[in-house]
């Protein structure tokens, strides 16, 4: 072969190996096509194992909270809003009893808002819908300016619960 | 040179290319087949859209759970209100993914617009909760150019952070909205089923904090498991099934409405 087509070759080939090369290096050795074959199981396999692990659980349930505070999850129950977990009002606990001494802990913050209630409690009649079945007020027309906490406890929804 | 020495040559030198990349691909059938290991869990999702109430509470778990920017107008997960008309008007709407819960029997029309239902007008109004359906064909991994989503052995469709370029293609691929942009990792983003929660025992944020049981999360190849029994017992619905898609979120009390 001439000397002006086998120099371009050469120059391309040393490309195809280079970019083989870069690419040995830069691609981790567990991608590559996994369960579900090339179309829908082509992946780093590592990425699993960090989406198990990376992120923190942050709300931990009703349990976790009755382990300190037995007397408020047990008082609760009682009520219609035994179904809420506490942690739709109070904020996430993440693993505030474990990792702080009881001191350090920080505080959690609790939503009070009227917003809060109203999620539930702004009358929707809404049929073959849930909502229509729970007690609910017109915000426009129900002591629109107060917060609903200021005579209702959200611990003892009933109306002989209130302040 | 000659023209007939030319082609030779041409020829020659593409074979020489391709012969060293066919040998670095590493798909072979027979492998892929083998790999094909048949996984124990298969994570379905079971939503009733009677108990809903659209209080929102899921939404707000799940953008506290999955540190999704929560002033940011992108979710995971979101609920949409749907509210039928006796004079045959659909009006839908899920202003900030119901992050709030719906409050208000104004209608969401979008550019500031609201529209009051009243009661009487009303045929039928309801709540359905959205969320990534994990489809057994999914749409948006087919098009990742990267390998950066992907379908994990358990049915679950991920998103590897590190590897996603952020091109978007799988945010136009999927039929059902469901992926956007993380305002933070600036990659796509979208619902795992609180993959860190449900491989540690744990329910998702959203079937946690749903007050009412609408949303249950489920293994469907364990023929014990509760959410398994109703998928395969009673009457669900799936979303879009004219796609193909396959999806794995099962819906009771689906309307025609719903999209």
């Amino acid at each position: 072969m001439k000397n002006h087509v086998f120099r371009p070759l050469l120059v391309v080939i040393g490309l195809v190996v280079i970019v083989l090369i870069i690419r040995t290096l830069y691609v981790p050795k567990d991608f590559g096509v996994h369960e579900r074959g090339y179309m829908y199981g082509w992946y780093r396999e590592g990425n699993i194992a960090e989406w198990k692990t990376s992120v923190k659980v942050k709300y931990q349930g009703k349990e976790y909270c009755s382990g300190c505070h037995a007397d408020k999850v047990q008082a609760i129950d009682k009520t219609p809003h035994a179904i809420i977990q506490c942690e739709n009002c109070h904020g996430p606990a993440h693993d505030a009893a474990s990792e702080h001494p009881s001191e350090q802990r920080p505080k959690l913050t609790i939503d009070k808002t009227r917003a809060q209630c109203l999620r539930c409690h702004s009358k929707l009649s809404y049929p073959t819908s849930g909502r229509t079945n729970i007690r609910g007020i017109d915000p426009d027309q129900h002591n629109p300016d107060i917060e609903c906490v200021m005579c209702h406890n959200p611990h003892k929804p009933g109306l002989e619960g209130l302040k | 040179m000659n023209r007939r020495e030319f082609l030779k040559n041409t020829a020659k030198a593409v074979a020489g290319i391709t012969v060293p990349l066919a040998a670095i691909e590493i798909l072979s059938p027979a492998r892929v087949q083998a790999l094909k290991a048949d996984s124990s869990v298969r994570w379905a999702f079971l939503v009733d859209t009677y108990k809903c109430v659209g209080c929102g509470l899921c939404v707000k778990a799940c953008k506290n759970e999955n540190e999704i920017a929560y002033d940011a107008n992108v979710t995971r997960t979101w609920v949409e209100r749907y509210v039928l008309t006796r004079d045959g008007k659909l009006y839908a709407d899920s202003p900030k993914g119901a992050r709030d819960g719906f409050t208000s029997s104004k209608i969401d029309l979008g550019m500031g617009k609201l529209q009051d239902v009243k009661k009487e007008d009303i045929k039928k109004a309801f709540f359905v909760p959205k969320l990534c359906n994990q489809c057994d064909n999914p749409p948006c991994v087919q098009v990742c150019p990267v390998g950066a989503t992907y379908q994990a052995p358990d049915g679950v469709v991920l998103v590897d952070r590190t590897w996603c370029i952020g091109c978007g293609y799988c945010i136009m691929g999927c039929p059902y909205g469901v992926r956007f942009f993380h305002p933070v990792y600036h990659t796509a983003e979208k619902c795992n089923f609180c993959y860190h929660r449900i491989n540690k025992g744990l329910k998702t944020a959203c079937v946690q904090a749903c007050p009412f049981g609408a949303r249950q999360i489920g293994n469907i190849k364990d023929p014990n498991d509760p959410v398994a029994k109703a998928i395969t017992t009673e009457r669900v619905g799936i979303l879009k099934s004219e796609f193909g898609t396959k999806p794995q979120v099962f819906y009771i009390g689906l309307d025609e409405e719903v999209r």
